[in-house]
């Protein structure tokens, strides 16, 4: 699984098939790719051309010492420039339509995509490895797409006409120096292929510099307790002096290119000279077409170099391409059969029943992709309206209960009912738009406390969002803010407290009037008067509700109606507070060692 | 000033080299100047029957070989004379270039080295101030925006200047009134270029501004991913999405349509520039006022001059961004840090630490600790007890020195431990944190940070006294395995035991806990403390704790409430004392006779 998540995996060959798949991307600027096409052949025909103006210039006019003629030469060499600037106008804002497009097409498939996709997807792969195919690869595909193509049709129909111009002009000259052009393509592929390896080389070496930089910053506590400052700067000074070798020799590389380069249009240059020279002196050969040609010879390099950038950039653009297409091509694990729904009658809203809020697992199993299995044969049945506290260490399946109720996972065994119905199959917004959810960790989205409240029910009104705010304790808050419900949260909710958080993502929870509730309580501590807010929204809240709650705080559990001590995917004791510390087993002996904490808080300093 | 001097800071090791670098480029420039002439000469002078303007001891030369007669049948030597001169370019430029690279890469190492120390360094409470992602940022952007500027903007400024000042000497020693038909649309290049990119900052601005909330949305959703699907919300999402990358593609083609007009109107005026040199050196060719060779010299620098001046105008507007950079990063720089070589007394230390009257004040303003005094004596163990925010950690912050108290002393063995030098005092006190930092490292890495010179053996006792050892080696790799998220993801509670084990390799004279075992199950607990009471015989020893069975076989139990010791004494005069203490252990002790009560009567 690891591999998949490298960043640059280096393809070789041409995958066809790939690029085939892309061409859907590319369709809907056909009209435009190809009068682009059509521009650039036009712009490296005049770029072809110029050089010939000025051999008619030189022999026309110079050698043969006249003026007359000059002012409708020049006009029409006036003409050609000013065409020329209109095709770059017209040519860069094709391309960049282009690119901006196909961008904007693939990212939004991609987004799509990624809302259907299931959370064992989410689990196992990296919010940033989708960020960057959402983000870098789409970028560099749309760029080989769009500009690629610009550079590739110019440097192709330069070479072309070049070769065709010099060659109707003079084929002995132009065949003698042809023979510099396998070199030119030889060594700018070799160089560029090495320059575009050496620079990802680079790329890497900076990121462990960033990441030491991230840690260096982070463990400074650590570091200064343990004094180790000056270790640390030796592990460091050893990535930056790789890094310092890597890219003076990238660098030194990259300098040794051009030189060369230009020395294999100098040796073509000094061939015309040589051979067109000789010509000149017997008179088979006039001084515009000599130096056309040793214009021509320098010039050849230019759609080379193009040409050899084109064909690596399209090797990072294949792996762009294949990372971004496997992502678009994982099928989501849990989807509506919309047929089977079409069938029951269930595929229009309104005929959905209503959710009680009784809930069963019937010798549920659960097992990752990876094989790990986390739920045997897992059995439990709760009432409309109970609260189920569930208590545990790390890793007992205390989540993985809960996610499979919410139906973010589907169980790979056994089956689980709400309200008499085997949820799969029944339509996944059936339950979730039935779902009060609240995370440890609020997640709040940038915007105002309003609209993140709204998200719970998009078309509340503000009557319903005072009513769930006052229920959750957070309309004096938020009373007391400047802006009211207008106060932005900012990025993740970053301009509120925890405790505000909570209350929010509360209201959000509640505004919908769920029947089934989950929350996973925080570990966090806050402030004795939020935790008191809190502790009083959780009660409002769990009124009346199905409710799971992945318990940390001891108010929560004592107030459930039962709890479920949960150890390696079963539950190993099960009953109210007081029947549980009876007991005296597992849950007392959590109860003393996590629990106590939080009683010199609340229950003994007041 | 300010800037160049730390800049010549960084650079002067390297500063020779980079300025015969700038020299090299000068050289490379006139050779590149020079073999245009090449062509020139032998259009006019060989091929031709212009006379040969050369200078004395090259003419005497081409005397001795046989003169134009001789060139003529071995007209070879010149296309050889311009292969060796663009050779001489390629050479200069090659090492001009690599020069460039060895002096820009060493200073810009300098430069994250100094960062580096400079932040391991930063004093305390300049890193509790500052973010780790904006401290980040100024050491990765900002140090490559400023390597860029020594890399390619000032090189590039350079290299431009020679090509166009030696340009013109040739072009004026040529013909001075074609140079100035040569210069007439150009100055409008450098203007162009220079307002233009100027202008388009805004829009650069606006396109990095909807790239970002772009990332931001796209982050957020996919953070935020249960949320979404908890409410069914996928539909609202992508519309929200198709908002901002509409907004995104939008603003792109803006700035490309901008672009679009920039490069076709500065062609346009670079072309009409090349054209009237054309079009005025061909009609005075025609009318014999100049040579074919001087044409054909003029149409190959009149590309020395616009090219070139159109980049600098793009190149100087680029510059204002590398100063905003470098401030960035001299910001840092500034911050106060902790002496990095021997500061202070480096006496003897025991562990004999006396608080008296102790006050401190966090640089916010909030008030920890107020009139703290007690004592104690080498080898004695005290613990610590309060709720959360009393100001217990703040108490063993001040004796790591990670801040200074301001009223009050502390005295270790008789030193004011303000006057010790504080990596002499680290090194004697061992600290394990309450949340404390693994380095993505391997496991041994990790556990011999603080002696990296220890044996194997050394670390396995440690790892045992930690209770990590069996953990340890029932990972695949055992202590090679790699900590962190490309390798193993520790629990909070291995984390600690590690710290644990980091701390007891090396032997102090004073040890401080935390809360370190808050995340330690109960048995595991006991047996760490079993292990420690054996090995730190004779050790000053605090511990912080929330349970009172982690505390009670201390000497003494020190109390803090609201950052005042509010108790002190054994546990068993605590217990009979009213107040805070007896409180919680009435709580702990009913729960424990519950599940313990069978197993030790007393």
């Amino acid at each position: 699984m690891n591999n998949t998540f490298q960043e640059e995996v280096f393809s070789k060959g041409v995958n066809i098939d790939l690029w085939k798949k892309f061409l859907r991307y590319a369709k809907p600027y056909r009209g435009k790719l190809i009068m682009l096409s059509i521009f650039m052949a036009m712009l490296a025909g005049f770029d072809a051309v110029i050089p010939l103006m000025q051999r008619y210039a030189i022999d026309n006019f110079i050698v043969a010492h006249t003026t007359s003629g000059t002012i409708l030469f020049f006009a029409a060499y006036a003409l050609v420039v000013i065409v020329q600037a209109i095709i770059v106008k017209v040519m860069i804002s094709y391309a960049g339509y282009v690119e901006t497009g196909i961008c904007y097409d693939i990212r939004k498939d991609g987004f799509e995509h990624l809302q259907e996709l299931s959370f064992s997807y989410y689990d196992t792969t990296p919010v940033g490895w989708m960020m960057s195919r959402l983000t870098s690869d789409i970028w560099r595909l749309g760029n080989t797409l769009s500009w690629g193509l610009v550079d590739f049709a110019w440097g192709l129909c330069m070479m072309v006409i070049t070769s065709i111009v010099m060659l109707v002009l003079e084929w002995k000259l132009a065949l003698l120096t042809f023979i510099v052009i396998p070199f030119l393509f030889l060594v700018s592929i070799y160089f560029q292929k090495r320059i575009l390896l050496n620079h990802r080389d680079i790329r890497k070496t900076n990121s462990l510099i960033t990441a030491a930089f991230n840690e260096g910053i982070q463990g400074v506590k650590t570091t200064k307790t343990l004094v180790r400052e000056e270790g640390n700067l030796n592990d460091f000074m050893k990535l930056t002096k790789e890094m310092n070798r890597k890219s003076i020799s990238a660098a030194t590389f990259a300098a040794v290119y051009m030189p060369i380069v230009t020395l294999l249009g100098s040796i073509a240059a000094s061939i015309v000279i040589w051979k067109g020279g000789n010509r000149l002196m017997i008179g088979t050969l006039s001084y515009g077409t000599l130096t056309a040609f040793i214009s021509y010879a320098i010039q050849f390099f230019f759609p080379i170099r193009d040409m050899a950038r084109i064909f690596t950039d399209l090797q990072s653009a294949q792996a762009s391409a294949e990372r971004i297409m496997s992502l678009l091509e994982t099928k989501p694990d849990i989807v509506d059969n919309v047929e089977e729904l079409e069938k029951n009658g269930l595929s229009d809203r309104k005929s959905w029943p209503k959710i009680n809020g009784n809930i069963v697992f019937e010798n549920v199993s659960f097992a990752y992709k990876t094989g790990e299995k986390v739920l045997e044969n897992f059995n439990l049945s709760v009432k409309a309206g109970e609260k189920i506290a569930l208590v545990g260490d790390t890793g007992a399946g205390k989540s993985t209960i809960v996610n499979l109720a919410c139906r973010f996972y589907e169980p790979t065994g056994g089956r689980i009912l709400i309200d008499g119905h085997d949820y799969t199959k029944m339509p996944l917004m059936w339950l979730h738009s039935n779902l009060g959810y609240v995370l440890q960790t609020p997640h709040l989205f940038s915007g105002t406390i309003r609209e993140n409240i709204l998200y719970g029910k998009l078309d509340a009104t503000e009557e319903e969002i005072i009513r769930a705010s006052k229920l959750v304790n957070l309309h004096d808050i938020v009373m007391k803010m400047e802006k009211g419900y207008d106060t932005p949260v900012g990025e993740g909710g970053s301009l509120l407290s925890t405790g505000e958080k909570q209350l929010v993502s509360f209201a959000r929870a509640i505004i919908a009037d769920p029947a089934i509730f989950v929350l996973d309580e925080a570990t966090s501590s806050v402030d004795t008067e939020t935790e008191h807010l809190i502790q009083g929204a959780i009660a409002n809240i769990l009124k009346n509700r199905t409710s799971f709650i992945i318990a940390h705080r001891l108010s929560t559990i004592r107030s459930a109606d039962r709890i479920l001590v949960i150890r390696d995917g079963r539950i190993i004791e099960e009953g109210t507070h007081q029947q549980l510390l009876a007991r005296k087993g597992h849950y007392a002996r959590l109860y003393t060692n996590q629990y106590t904490m939080q009683l010199e808080h609340g229950d003994i300093s007041e | 000033m300010k800037r160049l001097k730390i800049l010549l800071q960084f650079t002067k090791k390297n500063l020779l080299r980079y300025f015969l670098a700038i020299i090299f480029s000068g050289i490379a420039v006139i050779f590149s100047i020079i073999s245009p002439m090449v062509i020139s000469f032998t259009v006019d002078s060989v091929i031709g029957d212009e006379p040969m303007d050369l200078p004395d001891w090259l003419m005497t030369r081409v005397s001795d070989f046989g003169g134009r007669d001789a060139l003529r049948e071995n007209i070879w030597i010149l296309g050889l004379l311009f292969v060796l001169l663009t050779l001489l370019t390629g050479i200069f430029q090659y090492i001009k270039n690599r020069w460039f690279a060895i002096s820009t890469e060493n200073a810009t190492k300098n430069i994250r080295d100094t960062l580096y120390d400079h932040l391991q360094h930063m004093e305390y409470h300049e890193h509790v101030k500052s973010q780790t992602g904006d401290l980040t940022q100024r050491c990765t952007a900002d140090v490559e925006t400023m390597r860029k500027f020594m890399a390619n903007q000032v090189t590039q400024v350079g290299e431009i200047l020679f090509t166009v000042v030696f340009t013109l000497i040739v072009m004026v020693g040529l013909n001075v009134e074609l140079t100035l038909y040569s210069l007439a649309v150009v100055p409008f290049i450098f203007l162009v270029s220079v307002i233009f990119f100027t202008k388009v900052k805004k829009t650069f601005l606006e396109v990095e501004a909807t790239d970002s909330e772009l990332h931001a949305t796209l982050q957020e959703n996919l953070t935020g991913v249960r949320v979404v699907r908890a409410f069914g919300r996928q539909a609202y999402e992508i519309d929200r999405f198709k908002v901002k990358n509409e907004n995104h593609r939008e603003k792109v083609r803006k700035l490309n349509e901008l672009l679009a007009w920039y490069w076709s109107m500065s062609d346009l005026l670079c072309m009409i520039q090349a054209m009237l040199v054309l079009f005025i050196s061909v009609s005075w060719a025609a009318s014999g006022r100049i040579t074919l060779g001087t044409v054909i010299l003029f149409i190959t620098y009149i590309r020395n001059l616009i090219w070139p001046i159109r980049q600098l105008g793009r190149v100087i507007s680029d510059m204002g961004q590398a100063f905003v950079a470098f401030d960035r990063i001299i910001e840092i720089l500034d911050k106060p840090a902790e002496p990095k070589f021997t500061q202070g007394l480096t006496p003897e230390i025991k562990g004999n630490i006396v608080f008296e009257n102790v006050s401190f004040q966090y640089p916010d303003g909030t008030n920890p600790l107020k009139d703290i005094s007690f004592e104690v004596k080498q080898g004695q163990t005290v613990g610590i007890l309060g709720p959360t925010g009393c100001g217990k950690s703040s108490l063993m912050h001040l004796l790591v020195r990670l801040f200074d108290y301001q009223k009050g002393s502390i005295k270790i063995d008789g030193y004011e431990l303000k006057e010790i030098d504080k990596k002499w005092l680290r090194s004697h006190i061992g600290i394990v944190l309450q949340e404390p930092f693994l380095f993505s490292k391997t496991v041994l890495e990790n556990i011999k940070l603080a002696k990296p010179d220890a044996s194997m053996d050394e670390v396995e006792r440690a790892a045992k006294i930690a209770a990590i050892h069996d953990t340890v080696i029932s990972f695949e790799k055992g202590y090679e395995t790699l900590v962190g998220e490309r390798g193993v993801t520790l629990s909070g509670g291995q984390v600690q035991r590690v710290a644990i084990a980091r701390t007891v390799l090396k032997n102090h004279p004073i040890l401080i806990f935390d809360d370190s075992l808050s995340a330690v199950d109960m048995e595991t607990d006991i047996m760490i403390r079993k292990a420690l009471r054996e090995r730190s015989k004779g050790v000053t020893t605090f511990i912080i704790s929330h349970r009172i069975n982690t505390l009670a076989q201390a000497d003494f139990i020190v109390v803090l409430d609201k950052g005042r010791i509010v108790q002190m004494g054994t546990h068993d005069e605590l217990v009979r004392e009213e107040g805070l203490y007896s409180r919680i252990w009435a709580i702990q002790s009913s729960l424990e006779e519950g599940q313990e009560g069978e197993k030790n009567n007393e």
